[in-house]
């Protein structure tokens, strides 16, 4: 279905065109119970187990706000420097679609908990843009539909659909920016750093789990082109099911290809919601978009207005953790690292598993050495992103540790990393299994280096001789007898003694 | 400030009917009602009195009276994030017209959504 699609050549996108970003991102809280009611709020779980009369919208009931999540969406709100309302309501966003039972979605309209707020997003090459926040509110998240009967799963061509309303009423915090113009060649890039910092925000400030493979942090991207010959501005799509960071790049990309080419053979984009699909890289169409005026929101009479004091608020502030640039600035310069040594660990993902070792009592160059090279190299051979490796800062940690007290030589330490990715368990365990010891008892070392000396009896009259570089084949040869388990730096010092 | 709900008639205190044959069609069709022709010209009457009678109260108020959305003055009523008992799966479904493995079965979904 995408081959039919036209694309214009992305050079003579940026030749004709500024593209224009909006980005809504929508973020579930973890909180331990939902937004209205008591039910829990779990991810998975077997369907429609997590549900009462409030959120399968039952007559009678009636819904209490979570002061947790307005806590939560406060905090968000401070962490993206937005002002606080000091009086705001929930809404109702009336329409039927059976993801919410209720036929109307608690939200926020015109009075949002946070606004007027921007974010700083670092690009790939360092350089920082200021991406301007609209507004954060608070919602609910909807059900899960299962389309049965359609080939695809989508709702297009499906008989009937199945709801688990277990994600129903679920706190959801959606976050909108202004209008980002100017970004070029680089919207792209702009839309996924944008993301990527303000998952690592929210993380930070521990609100979600921000897993965007899980659904708990979702992006929907708004492209629009304008022509520079008129600077007029363009019509806006809306893609949605945008569910990696990468996606996010892609999509915005092929958006801007497509409706370029939409543009240029004089047809006018359609103002909808489109589908991204992961496979293909590609978007659909999706229904067309209500006006807001559709949606007849009003004000949700069942809930009182959330005024929150300044003292609150300034009460929240203080709770703030250090954020994410924050921290990058100060371990910068706690430890000496230039612009680019910073922006390389973070692009690989690397600087908060350095710092997390470090906590756990490694050194700063021993931890960044072990997570930039070795472990680098294994997430590199499983194609995994380096956080999902499975090995933690404190188990590397103790591996360094074990080095740093003889237990283990760099080899063995490998060895032992090795094992903890392999899944048998902690250093200390797979040191046991393995039985990954250095043999540091001379008289053991110096019976092997004899061995080896008498072994290769023309290498040995070298070293007598004072080829002192010959001592490297003895060295190498007990090392392989013992396994890898001594110390080298030990065995050549044996070997020559013995030669001398 | 307060919600932009935009009919025509709290505008425009003329007496004449101002929400159009057109627009009850429209929201019909939002509440996913069936409405007839002649209904339509029956209900746009009966609701253009309505907002009529609205219409007067906005009269009454001043700049200085805040819509009001509430009848009780409260504000910050807020729940503990504690974890309550939910229905149960079968409790859940009891009374869902079709069911189908442990979730509500629907009809599909109309066209104009796909
Ligand atoms: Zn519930």
């Amino acid at each position: 279905m995408t081959s039919l699609v036209e694309l214009m050549d992305y050079d003579e996108v940026i030749e004709k065109y500024d593209p224009v970003l909006g980005l809504e991102v929508h973020v579930e809280l973890h909180t331990n119970t939902k937004m209205f009611c008591g039910c829990a709020n779990e991810f998975g779980g077997e369907p429609n187990t997590n549900t009462c009369p409030t959120c399968l919208g039952l007559p009678g009931s009636l819904p209490v706000v979570n002061g947790k999540a307005v806590e939560s969406a406060i905090r968000i709100g401070l962490a993206l420097n937005c002002e606080i309302a000091e009086w705001c309501r929930f809404a109702r966003k009336n329409y039927f679609y059976p993801d919410m039972p209720k036929n109307f979605q608690t939200s926020q309209y015109d009075e949002p908990i946070a606004f007027n707020g921007w974010l700083d997003v670092t690009l790939d090459d360092g350089e920082v843009i200021r991406v301007e926040i609209e507004r954060a509110h608070m919602e609910e998240d909807t059900g899960k539909s299962l389309h049965v009967g359609g080939a695809t799963g989508r709702i297009h061509g499906a008989e009937h659909s199945l709801l688990d309303y277990n994600r129903a009423g679920v706190p959801l915090i959606e976050i909108v920016t202004k209008m980002i113009p100017g970004t070029g060649r680089r919207a792209p890039e702009v839309a996924r750093a944008y993301v990527t910092a303000l998952r690592d925000l929210l993380k930070a400030l521990d609100v979600s789990d921000v897993r965007m493979d899980q659904g708990s942090l979702r992006c929907d991207a708004n492209v629009s082109l304008s022509p520079k010959t008129t600077g007029a501005l363009g019509t806006r799509t809306e893609t949605k099911n945008v569910n990696s960071l990468r996606s996010v790049e892609r999509a915005v990309r092929f958006e801007m290809t497509r409706q370029a080419a939409v543009l240029s053979s004089g047809g006018e984009v359609t103002q909808e919601t489109r589908h991204f699909d992961e496979s293909s890289g590609s978007t659909s169409p999706g229904r067309k978009k209500e006006t807001a005026e559709d949606y007849r929101y009003f004000p949700e009479p069942d809930l009182v207005p959330i005024a929150p004091s300044r003292e609150w608020v300034e009460q929240l502030r203080g709770t703030l953790p250090e954020l994410p640039w924050e921290r990058r600035a100060r371990i910068q310069k706690e430890w000496n690292l230039t612009d680019e040594v910073l922006r390389d660990l973070v692009n690989a993902n690397a600087l908060d598993l350095i710092i997390a070792t470090v906590e756990a009592g490694a050194k700063p160059d021993e931890a960044r050495s072990w997570w930039v090279s070795y472990l680098a190299q294994q997430a590199n051979t499983r194609g995994v992103d380096l956080p999902d490796l499975p090995i933690t800062p404190a188990q590397v940690a103790r591996v360094i540790e074990l080095v740093n007290a003889g237990a283990l030589t760099n080899k063995l330490a490998r060895e032992a990393v090795n094992g903890v990715l392999a899944g048998e368990g902690s250093p200390d365990e797979v040191v046991e299994k393995r039985g990954l010891k250095v043999v540091s008892d001379d008289s053991a070392l110096e019976k092997a280096v004899d061995e080896a000396l008498a072994a290769q009896p023309d290498v040995a009259q070298k070293i007598r001789d004072g080829k002192v570089q010959a001592a490297g084949a003895i060295v190498g040869a007990v090392m392989k007898a013992t396994k890898g388990q001594a110390d080298a730096a030990r065995v050549r010092e044996i070997v020559l003694a013995r030669c001398s | 400030m307060g919600f932009p709900i935009r009919i025509p008639t709290l505008r425009g205190l003329t007496g004449v009917p101002s929400i159009s044959r057109d627009e009850v069609a429209h929201l019909a069709k939002l509440a996913r009602l069936a409405v007839t022709e002649d209904e339509l010209d029956l209900f746009a009457g009966q609701l253009d009195v309505i907002l009529q009678s609205v219409a007067t109260v906005g009269d009454i108020a001043t700049a200085d009276i805040p819509p009001t959305s509430h009848a009780v003055p409260l504000t910050n009523v807020f729940r503990e994030d504690v974890v309550r008992p939910s229905l149960g799966q079968q409790q859940a479904l009891s009374g869902a017209p079709e069911a189908e493995d442990g979730r509500f079965r629907v009809p599909r979904i109309l066209g104009e959504e796909a």
